[in-house]
């Protein structure tokens, strides 16, 4: 708290990083690591939270009883997706804005007050629920009501990370006065821009919906169950949108860092992001395709002209981000044959692997299926089973948490100016997080094609009045979703466990140090070449990327026959209108 | 001013970026922007020719009026009774009706293979999940707003109803029964 005093009277102080050369300031930095700590805080939870989960939904195991089943679940949700990951985004912003242009933080007062606010309403919403006082799940549907602190919470943490987007605003308009870089800003910094312009608008959705049904729980209005619906999931899936959109900034920074990736093409990149602006509120309406408040064409319209040029958007990065990187390693003299600069590429190194394993989990995984289970009448066969769980889980955990967790091992050096405690685990991680995550996500999905119903604490319906047997298949994937949640779990605890010793016991870095290299990724101890001229780039852009041209056209193949295939089933239902 | 460079995406590009692409990259979003309408034209397109539309027959039903419906529902067409639940069986081509209330899905329903009927769909107090087993059909219940859905049962078979969308404490509890003779 001193120190902070001591800052906030004293005014900026910076420092130049050895390895990029940017100047960093004092504030800047501090609010990132902050954030990021609480973030990591938050993720633990959510990992302890979705032990209890899995190994209840695990029937042979069954661990909680009903009543902690859903509280734990609603833990779940919560600290997962909103405070985890949006402390986190915070980190980012703080990164892309004023770290990665070199700027001060105007107004650094606003930074602090935003984390206080937004520290006090996670508190407040995690003991409500810890108190058994909003059994309502993370969407909290009404007409179940939580207690009115509980929407409050969320109201509070929603203004600080509102404050935090407007800081972010504020940094770019003073470096650019400020002339603290020149030319445009990096595409990191207009990815973020992107994410924060969606966060403005998710917020404010949920502004729109947390302030009536805070009023609600206090007696002084009603709501409209289906409204709720509706306006609800502007908030929720625009907030996907926002780690879309952040953790595709991401892979571009760590393309960067560990192989000096290239932006292929700036126009197509950032017109990407921006069809993500454009047209994210829209395609909440894959949420409420089975709902009776719309009709069919509310329904096709939202769910598809809009989602579609997101998709679109979503399959231009899965192209510029590989090829990139492939450009990347050609430009380094990986050229022999298609893939040399795939199979040379540093899979070692935990920034490089979380990184592509994200993106291809996020692809194929997470993005066939969304978008497929996305369509109105193949909707049908998925809605409320946990073939959705299965779904989100492939694109927030194996996409976004994934990347956050790759970047981690390049922000500990970096930015606490430390080495990576357990170096040695730390490049095992992303693999075990990864592997755990799908296995976990595919067979949630395949317990929901079976019919298997999601949020449910007993599949076997002990003293229900009607019997249900399930597929035998079922019980296998429990299984398995349980060996799969394990895994990912023990992939998380070392996440947290390597971030937290680094950050408060590491041994500190100092770019000269060389002599031991381990618990510092290769890219920071010697960054690849982040500018290319002249007569290698023009034999660079003459091949091309043919690796990546292959590697796409194997994802298109899966898209196509998985969505033709979802048809297929959808037709042999009964006839409904 | 048109460098023959190539960067990082932590450098701020100088002069003019905005450049036409690539050859492979065109090929890429041609691709993919093709596809794209074609997953839209394919909603469209099932609307005209396929057999299973969320569409219904929607309206807003205060919950009593609703629960009056399906007793005078229950009173015309009732043929037995199953564990205290009573079984309706109607017609044909009828108007039948289905609630969920925490926790009970109500009345058990005896369909015909092959026949029409429209299925209301309601809650009594808070959100549900319609979700037919084992023919995976799912629609969301939702307090205050009626959903009426076309259906035709293309096979026989005792199916159940699984409450898919939490209700609370005996949420697991919730299962309803279809027979289709």
């Amino acid at each position: 708290m001193a120190t902070i005093a001591q800052a906030l009277i004293a005014g900026p102080r910076s420092r130049t990083c050895e390895v990029t050369g940017l100047t960093v300031e004092w504030h800047a930095e501090t609010l990132l690591k902050v954030n990021a700590v609480v973030a990591v805080v938050n993720f633990l939870i959510g990992v302890i939270a979705a032990f209890g989960v899995v190994m209840t939904r695990w029937q042979a195991v069954h661990l909680l009883p009903a009543d902690l089943f859903y509280r734990f679940l609603t833990l779940h949700g919560l600290n997962m997706l909103i405070f985890f990951i949006i402390f986190f985004e915070m980190a980012v912003l703080y990164f892309a804005g004023p770290i990665l242009l070199s700027c001060r933080l105007p107004a650094p007062r606003v930074g602090w007050l935003a984390f206080a606010l937004m520290l006090l309403g996670m508190l407040v919403v995690n003991t409500m629920v810890l108190q058994g006082r909003a059994d309502v799940l993370f969407t909290s549907y009404p007409p179940l009501q939580a207690h009115p602190l509980y929407y409050l919470g969320i109201i509070l943490f929603a203004v600080g990370a509102l404050l935090v987007t407007a800081l972010f605003f504020a940094t770019l308009v003073v470096a650019r006065r400020e002339r603290t870089y020149e030319g445009s800003i990096p595409l990191v910094s207009f990815g973020a821009l992107t994410a924060a312009i969606i966060a403005v608008i998710t917020l404010l959705h949920g502004a729109v919906i947390y302030i009536p049904t805070l009023l609600w729980s206090l007696g002084y209005m009603t709501i409209d169950p289906q409204v709720y619906r509706m306006v609800w999931w502007g908030l929720g899936h625009s907030s996907q949108q926002i780690n879309v959109a952040a953790h595709v900034s991401i892979w571009y920074l760590l393309a960067a860092l560990t192989v000096g990736g290239v932006v292929v093409n700036e126009k197509i990149s950032r017109m990407a992001f921006v069809l993500y602006v454009l047209f994210i509120s829209m395609a909440s309406a894959h949420h409420l395709l089975v709902d009776p408040g719309m009709g069919p064409a509310w329904k096709v319209w939202n769910t598809s002209y809009a989602m579609y040029l997101a998709v679109l958007a979503s399959m231009v990065h899965g192209f510029t981000v590989p090829a990139g990187i492939e450009m990347g390693q050609r430009l380094r003299g990986y050229t022999h044959g298609a893939f040399e600069w795939l199979k040379k590429a540093p899979w070692g190194d935990p920034g490089f692997s979380g990184m592509a394993l994200s993106v291809v989990i996020f692809g194929f995984i997470g993005g066939i299926t969304g978008v497929t289970i996305g369509t109105e009448q193949i909707n049908i066969i998925v809605h409320n089973t946990l073939r959705v769980p299965g779904h989100f889980h492939s694109t927030v955990v194996g996409g976004t948490a994934l990347a956050f967790m790759a970047v981690t091992y390049y922000v500990l050096p970096l930015i606490f100016r430390k080495r990576v405690a357990f170096w040695g685990l730390a490049k095992l991680q992303p693999y075990i997080f990864g592997l755990g995550i799908v296995i976990l996500s595919m067979s949630m999905i395949f317990q929901g094609i079976f019919g298997v119903p999601r949020r449910h604490w007993d599949v076997s319906f002990a003293n229900a009045p009607f019997q249900v047997e399930y597929h035998p298949a079922v019980q296998i994937f429990q299984a398995t979703m349980g060996l799969g949640g394990l895994l990912a779990i023990a992939g998380g605890l070392a996440y947290i466990v390597i971030a937290v010793v680094t950050v408060f016991f590491g041994r500190p870095f100092r770019l000269g140090d060389t002599r031991d290299p381990s618990g510092v990724p290769p890219g920071i101890w010697r960054l690849p070449r982040q500018v290319h001229e002249g007569a290698s780039v023009a034999a660079a852009h003459q091949t091309g990327t043919p690796g990546t041209l292959v590697l796409v056209l194997i994802f298109f193949s899966a898209f196509i026959l998985y969505y033709f295939a979802n048809w297929k089933i959808l037709s042999f239902l009964w006839k409904v209108g | 001013m048109d460098l023959v460079e190539a960067h990082s995406a932590i450098v701020a590009p100088r002069g003019i970026w905005w450049r036409p692409a690539g050859k492979q990259e065109k090929i890429w979003v041609t691709l993919a922007f093709i596809w794209c309408m074609v997953l839209f034209a394919m909603m469209p397109i099932w609307h005209l020719k396929g057999g299973q539309n969320p569409s219904g027959v929607r309206a807003k039903v205060a919950p009593a009026d609703y629960f009056a419906r399906v007793e005078k529902f229950v009173g015309d067409y009732k043929v037995g009774e199953d564990g205290g639940m009573p079984v309706v069986a109607p017609p044909p081509g009828s108007e039948i009706y289905l609630l969920g209330q925490m926790w009970r899905w109500y009345p058990v329903l005896k369909l015909k293979e092959g026949a029409h009927y429209t299925l209301h769909l309601s809650s009594l107090d808070i959100n549900h999940g319609f979700s037919l087993y084992p023919v995976n059909l799912n629609f969301q219940i939702v307090p205050g707003y009626d959903y009426g859905l076309k259906i035709v049962p293309n096979k026989a078979g005792d199916f159940r109803i699984v409450c898919n969308e939490f209700c609370g404490i005996n949420h697991h509890m919730m299962v309803g029964r279809v027979i289709v003779e």
